[in-house]
């Protein structure tokens, strides 16, 4: 079977067998990375660029390495300091680019629905690497991919995602990933960072950080921007850690086992205390995971496996 | 030149007429009306209107026509053609062109472009405050004898109460009405559609029905303290039908108009990141929507509007954040509020009052058939069918939610002045 999109947008709306799909050829792809020659000439000959609007070194060399490791052409164009600044338009941007002859483009944008916007005018794949506070499906993807490495499955399972949900792609895509795989989900954090009628993903909703772990099987810890104390969405680092941050004792109470995530940059202290981070965390392999998951979204996309059906 | 009208159904609610009449223009002004077949004109320029309505022209007293200042998006020659292509014989051009109309000069120059240039008639309204920085008040006394009909600060809201409060009293003095953009930008904020689950599942900023309602909650509030009189523009929210039902009710000097999108369309219209879906108030809830619906056939809302808000397509093509607020609407108003007869919300009666009449009153210009008055006449075919193809709008802009919609109901003469 192959994606039925020639884009990867969203998880919204994704069949159960699509993500399946992305996560058994992530399998394969994660045993090429740890081969010592890291390479399959998948995608030789074709160009992938990185159009980031936002900077994310991290998530830019996810997708770099997981385009190299294909054998395609891989172009990183950081915008927000080139044509952006001198007023050119998305579109104009991504014409350019696409009369270079790209056939996937990995596009990062603060604006919701950036990608969503190219999609629809440009031939190219497009691979939404985060757009505003839409979705990060590969994001999602990785993260799906290191609850079924590490619980055998996803179907029964319960995660909780701590946090600022109004501002989170990543909790978007987990969510619609993770229900469609069959998971349930609670949401828990500050009601001034829950986006309205978040319950009708079929999401659970808590104020109380104790309540909502209790008895998971994982949690995502979600990353807090420090600039959304001065809007009033919350008081201050010392309450917000102490209401809605992981920690040891924490994490003892909900359960044993229970797998702690985040998708990074973390703000040590503040949602994720330095020990569980370094201790009982998935975190770096979910960086590993990454790379696969990315591999496995581009070769689907570029037809690989329409070849071999 | 005199013209005869005949066969027609004519529809004047000011004056109670309902029936099927021949009405004779002379002189441009409304020279009789008579039962079919009674009046004879020779040498009269001769309409048969059998199926059709006629009705007092239509007024559409909320239009961007964008000059001075935004030439590229429209022209008061082009905004005009539109109108009187939708079947209005006025419109009435809010104040945030730029230089913004806050004085004389401008106010001169937009009715001496209209009267060169125009197809329909041309109501400025001025600015609240000099150029609506919200600051200090605009001359309105000068904008009034100018010609303005009414002040407001549209798009820019006063967001200081006080501010608000010597607007109203002050103008009392002329009987201007004070038109009202509810928004608190506090509220608002980066906002860019509805609050809600689509908003939600879009990833964008909402914009919460309360940055409305607290707005039209402190408007009347203001307008009962100081007896001025107030108009609520482009409502879209259940909560400030509701609050303008019963400020009426105690007999607050207030009146209220709304946009055909506002009682069609909701947030919905925003997935897939439709810019053209995208204007200020957002299109809201299926609640809403029935509220406001409500408060079209109860009177509550006294006009329809379109907030024609003109912008080039390189502007909307954009990312959704990136785009401007605003839609066209003068080519779509009446077809689409047509479809409220349909759905039995209006009757023909009500839908004539809340797009001629009421505006009428509400700026002291037009909206009636009494003999004597400006032969400002709109001819409709009620059952014309017809496809909304932006692309064949008069206007300059084509930035509509509607387009493809398949429409019952068109204006096919609209007489302004009784000039055909
Ligand atoms: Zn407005
Ligand atoms: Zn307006």
């Amino acid at each position: 079977m192959a994606l039925s999109s020639k884009d990867l947008l969203g998880l919204k709306g994704m069949p159960a067998d699509e993500i399946r799909l992305i996560l058994d050829t992530a399998a394969t792809f994660k045993d090429v990375s740890e081969r010592d020659i890291k390479k399959v000439p998948t995608l030789r000959g074709k160009t992938v660029i990185n159009l980031f609007y936002e900077a994310s070194t991290r998530t830019r060399t996810s997708f770099e390495l997981a385009g190299k490791r294909l054998s395609a052409d891989v172009i990183n164009i950081s915008t927000s300091t080139s044509s952006a600044a001198k007023g050119e338009t998305l579109l104009d941007t991504a014409r350019n680019i696409e009369a270079m002859k790209s056939d996937i483009i990995i596009v990062r944008h603060s604006c919701s629905g950036a990608p969503h916007f190219l999609a629809g005018r440009l031939e190219s794949s497009i691979i939404n690497a985060g757009d505003g506070f839409h979705e990060h499906p590969t994001q999602a993807l990785l993260d799906l991919f290191t609850l079924r490495e590490k619980l055998g499955r996803l179907e029964g399972i319960t995660v909780a995602i701590v946090g600022d949900i109004l501002h989170s792609r990543v909790a978007r895509s987990n969510i619609y990933g993770l229900i469609a795989m069959g998971a349930r989900v609670r949401l828990c954090g500050p009601p001034t960072m829950m986006p309205a009628g978040i319950e009708r993903t079929g999401a659970e909703v808590y104020r109380n950080m104790d309540e909502a772990i209790k008895g998971v099987q994982a949690v995502m810890m979600l990353r807090l921007q420090l600039e959304r104390q001065a809007a009033g969405l919350f008081p201050g680092v010392r309450e917000y850690a102490r209401l809605y941050g992981m920690n040891r004792a924490r994490l003892e109470a909900a359960g044993k086992g229970v797998i702690v995530m985040h998708p990074g940059p973390m703000n040590r202290g503040v949602e994720i205390a330095s020990d569980v981070a370094d201790n009982d965390s998935v975190i770096l392999e979910q960086v590993t995971n990454g790379v696969a998951v990315r591999m496995a979204v581009m070769f689907l996309l570029s037809g690989g496996n329409k070849a071999e059906a | 030149m005199n013209i005869l009208i005949k066969n027609g159904h004519i529809i004047d609610p000011e004056n109670s007429v309902d029936e099927k009449l021949d009405l004779l223009v002379a002189d441009g002004k409304i020279a009789k009306l008579g039962k079919p077949g009674a009046l004879s004109a020779s040498g009269a320029e001769q309409i048969d209107a059998a199926g059709k309505l006629v009705v007092p022209g239509l007024i559409d007293m909320h239009v961007h026509l964008r000059e001075p200042g935004f030439e590229y998006k429209e022209t008061i020659a082009t905004g005009t053609a539109a109108a009187r292509t939708g079947g209005f014989t006025a419109v009435c051009c809010m104040p945030n062109t730029k230089p913004v109309n806050d004085c004389r000069s401008v106010t001169e120059f937009i009715l001496a472009e209209a009267a060169k240039n125009g197809s329909a008639r041309v109501y400025p309204v001025g600015a609240i405050t000099k150029g609506s920085q919200g600051e200090e008040l605009a001359e309105i006394g000068e904008l009034r004898d100018a010609g303005c009909v009414g002040i407001s600060d549209d798009g820019r809201p006063v967001m200081n109460a006080a501010m608000m409060r010597r607007a109203l009293e002050y103008s009392t003095i002329f009987d201007l009405p004070v038109l009202s953009h509810c928004e608190d930008m506090s509220l608002a904020a980066k906002g860019v559609m509805n609050e809600g689950f689509v908003a939600t599942e879009l990833g964008l900023r909402g914009i919460p029905n309360a940055a409305e309602d607290v707005m039209v909650a402190r408007d009347l509030a203001l307008a009962e303290l100081t007896g001025g009189r107030v108009h609520i523009c482009h409502v879209s929210t259940a909560g400030a039908v509701r609050m303008i039902r019963a400020a009426k009710d105690r007999g607050v000097r207030v009146t209220a108009e709304t946009c055909p999108h506002y009682f069609l369309l909701t947030d919905e219209a925003v997935r897939g990141y439709d810019t053209s879906a995208k204007m200020n108030p957002p299109l809201r809830t299926a609640d809403d929507r029935a509220a406001v619906r409500q408060g079209l056939a109860d009177g509550t809302i006294d006009v329809i509007v379109t907030d024609h808000a003109p912008h080039a397509s390189d502007e909307k093509a954009v990312e959704f954040d990136a785009a401007p607020f605003g839609i066209v609407g003068l080519e779509t108003s009446l077809g689409l509020s047509l479809k409220l007869v349909e759905e039995r919300v209006l009757t023909l009666t009500d839908l004539v009052t809340r797009m001629s009449t009421a505006p009428g009153r509400i700026i002291g210009r037009g909206g009636t058939l009494s003999v004597g008055a400006a032969a400002d006449i709109t001819i409709i075919d009620p059952e014309m069918k017809w496809t909304v193809k932006a692309a064949e709008f008069r206007s300059k802009s084509r930035n509509t939610p509607f387009e493809g919609r398949e429409l019952k109901g068109r204006a096919v003469r609209t007489i302004v002045g009784g000039v055909l």
